[in-house]
């Protein structure tokens, strides 16, 4: 408990080590592809046509991307709901890791949008279609952006020592957290709402009333899982502290949280009598045991309590759970996904290296953002090591 | 007593004030041939040429005959709507008789035609609506106990020009096909030696008669016109050409047959015997009934039967294939019923096989790292007893010494 104790700091450092190389020419790889995506059209840089108008960038960068992004809520149900304060530390590092994820999801529906130049329209209420489930989202996801913005501003506001204005904000910051709690539950939900309303275009192996459930409560799973990642590979990299005990502590609630999902996706598929396709040889078949083992992994690998106790079972099992969801969300929206019959779709190089390059400018961005501006609290290695008796 | 003036006088809006022309405003009426100059592919300084024409000048005469048809043209002219047409045109012409919207009847009509025809000799307009009989003399359609090829061939001695107008009068029409019965011909057939400006269809389109009139009233000539002497600015180009179903000929998706999924997503008719790549006319420029987009037979989903073509229209069956002028669809067009899209590029298949194996490869490395010993309660250091930590480049030695410099300068609150 007593690192709970430790004010969030920069890192510091040098900024052009290898990988910040690496990650900026590969975000410098996107942008040229998106640049020539708004001078020559989509049809020139992706393999999206009329029976997939959603492609990649749309079941990953949309779908998956605010999914992995969830850290920041997951974080803020258990630490500010549940009012469970040790878990402040991982606070920032996950409302960062969503900022971008959620952020770079705007970003990729403004590049994928036909005519993007509408999206202002969304802002116009005499518009709104009140009855459209991407009214819900878009709205949700705008909204939940601005307030991952001013969530995370504290960070900025101390870096440069604005107190004044950190002061007045966090005076009113309750109702920003409790908006950070509401629209993620809307929208992560109305996600699967999209697709509940496509019962005929998804394999039964996928399709059921419950999809909203399930894409809420995978989402919650995996927002967890990327604060255990992110937490692990964090306190490696940049030779920190061990987070350990706080990542045990929630490693329970995701087991329960994956339990509870499989149960749920499941015993949907078994009471519908629709088991038996998931045994014939067919490509949906196979999709969804590979996501069902990933998830069971996930699962088994946070079984124990000696297991959540160790660093590397919570770092594998956040893998496998994060590929899981990710598994999930492509198959139920593009791989298991069939529109129109007839219609062939694989991502075309432009399409992969967008989707990289915003993976990578992602990335990039936490790693110069935890350099800059105080978001880590644990303190380096050496230093702990130093004080320790 | 004549047609001309008891519609004028019973017409709603024909009010005979100095501003009004035709019951449109003078505005509106310089629109509307600004307009029609438009559809003729004339310049915009024509139209107010029209305008001038048909306002200053003294309403021409018009003698309409109706020979062999069904009166259709005469339908379709009373329905425009841009104007009410009647209206313009018994404000712009002088329509002194024509059969069915005479007001007087029999000997009374006949004579009032007969004088008309004395006192404006070679200044009037005739139009001839309806195929004329040749057979047995003529004697299968006559008016006044005379056959009609008589009408014809009087009234176009002294007319100023001759307008046939529907596909009866401009080529015989249906009472022409075979086997011809009544040895139906054409006017031009009937007056050789004159020039008839054929307006074919069945109906066609009011505005191309209209707009032919204003032409002949502002420039006192005819327009351009085709080898079978229909207006160019109607007749010139295909109705394959400007049709809106064009681009799923070039796709090669076709409705095989009515009420197919083809024909019900709005697919290309010709397999289905549309003859659009044979027929010259207008009709999927202009349409309809004034009801916008769409309202012409294969807008509404029906094959084109050709009408304005003598060797198409009750020749050709409906189902049969039309003679392509353009080009023929080849056999290479894309299968509709296949794959669509396009396969995976062995380039993207291997990115993401590339993405897959680092991020595979970079986990299981990291995995490998980390202290796979369970964290004891409150143990404040679990790596001392893991493998010693310095896998990633950017864990340089700075960042623990940078840490520390900021630490010592970041305010403490």
């Amino acid at each position: 408990m007593q690192d709970t104790h430790h004010k969030p700091r920069p890192l510091g450092g040098r900024i052009l080590t290898v990988p910040v190389v690496i990650l900026t020419v590969l975000t410098l790889v996107a942008v040229y592809y998106v640049a020539v995506r708004f001078y020559l059209g989509i049809g020139a840089v992706t393999n999206v046509n009329p029976g997939y108008p959603w492609g990649i960038w749309v079941a990953f960068d949309v779908i998956v991307g605010p999914a992995i992004g969830c850290g920041g809520f997951a974080m803020a149900l258990l630490t500010y709901v549940l009012n469970q304060g040790k878990y402040h530390p991982l606070m920032r590092p996950a409302l960062l890791g969503g900022l971008f994820g959620y952020t770079l999801a705007g970003v990729a529906v403004l590049i994928d949008l036909g005519r993007y130049f509408n999206a202002v329209n969304l802002m116009v209420p005499w518009y709104l279609n009140t009855n459209s489930i991407m009214v819900e989202t878009a709205l949700c996801v705008m909204a939940y952006v601005a307030v991952l913005w001013i969530e995370f501003s504290p960070a900025v506001l101390e870096r440069f020592r604005l107190h004044r204005v950190r002061e007045f904000l966090e005076r009113y910051m309750f109702v920003i957290i409790a908006l950070g709690v509401l629209l993620p539950t809307m929208h992560q939900s109305a996600l699967g709402t999209i697709l509940a309303v496509n019962e005929t275009k998804l394999s039964p192996l996928w399709w059921t009333q419950l999809l909203p459930l399930l894409f809420l409560i995978s989402a919650i799973a995996m927002g967890y899982s990327i604060v255990a990642f992110e937490a692990t590979l964090v306190s490696r990299g940049f030779r920190l502290k061990s987070e350990m005990h706080l990542l045990t502590s929630i490693a329970r609630i995701t087991f329960w949280l994956i339990a509870i999902f499989l149960v749920l996706r499941i015993g949907v598929i078994v009471l519908n009598g629709n088991f038996g396709l998931a045994l014939e040889p067919t490509r949906e078949a196979l999709l969804f045991w590979v996501e069902t083992i990933l998830f069971a992994g996930a699962l088994a690998t946070l079984a124990t309590d000696r297991l959540r106790r160790t660093e590397r079972y919570i770092f594998l099992s956040a893998c496998l759970l994060l590929l899981g969801g990710t598994f999930y969300r492509l198959d139920s929206y593009l791989l298991a996904y069939v529109g129109s019959p007839g219609w062939l779709y694989f991502p075309s190089v432009p399409e992969l290296m967008v989707t990289i390059g915003l993976v990578a400018f992602h990335v990039l961005l936490f790693i110069l953002f935890c350099k800059y501006l105080p978001v880590l609290s644990n303190p380096p290695r050496e230093a702990a090591k130093a004080r320790a008796p | 007593m004549l047609a001309a003036q008891l519609l004028r006088a019973t017409a709603n809006n024909a009010s005979q004030d100095d501003c009004t022309i035709a019951g449109m405003s003078r505005r509106e009426f310089t629109q509307f041939c600004v307009g029609v100059a438009a559809t003729m592919g004339l310049p915009q300084a024509m139209g107010l040429r029209m305008a001038e024409a048909a306002t200053t000048q003294a309403r021409p005469s018009v003698i309409w005959l109706h020979g062999q048809e069904c009166t259709g043209c005469t339908e379709t002219l009373l329905r425009a709507q841009h104007p009410t047409l009647e209206t313009l045109i018994l404000d712009l012409i002088s329509l002194e008789y024509h059969e069915t919207l005479n007001a007087g009847a029999g000997h009374q009509a006949e004579a009032h035609k007969k004088k008309i025809m004395e006192e404006n000799k070679g200044k009037y307009i005739l139009v001839t609506e309806g195929g004329t009989p040749t057979k047995d003399g003529g004697i299968y359609c006559q008016v006044g106990g005379r056959p009609h090829m008589e009408h014809v061939r009087e009234a176009a001695e002294g007319a100023a020009a001759i307008i046939a107008i529907g596909s009866c009068a401009a080529w015989g029409g249906i009472q022409s096909a075979a086997p011809n019965p009544t040895g139906a011909e054409s006017t031009q057939d009937i007056v050789p030696d004159k020039l008839v400006i054929n307006i074919p269809g069945c109906p066609p389109s009011p505005y191309n008669f209209l707009s032919t009139v204003l032409h002949l009233l502002t420039f006192k000539k005819p327009p351009d016109l085709d080898d079978k002497n229909r207006p160019k600015f109607a007749y010139g180009r295909l109705i394959h050409e400007n049709c809106e179903r064009r681009p799923h000929f070039d796709a090669g998706r076709f409705a095989r047959e009515f009420g197919d999924l083809g024909h019900r997503l709005g697919w290309c008719l010709y397999k289905i015997g549309c003859k659009g790549p044979e027929t010259y006319a207008n009709c999927p420029a202009i349409g309809f009934g004034d009801v916008g987009f769409g309202s012409w037979p294969v807008g509404t989903g029906h094959p084109c039967f050709g009408c304005t073509e003598k060797e198409t229209a009750f020749e050709k069956p409906i189902h049969a294939l039309a003679q392509v002028k353009t080009h023929t669809p080849p056999n290479a067009f894309p299968n509709v019923s296949g794959p669509k899209g396009w396969p995976a590029d062995p380039v993207a298949v291997a990115v993401l096989a590339g993405i897959g194996g680092v991020l595979v490869g970079a986990g299981a490395v990291a995995a490998s790292r980390m202290s796979g010993t369970p964290l004891k309660d409150e143990v404040e250091e679990p790596f001392d007893k893991g493998a010693p930590a310095r896998h990633t480049a950017h864990a340089d030695k700075t960042a623990a010494k940078g840490a520390d410099e900021h630490d010592a300068s970041a305010p403490e609150s």
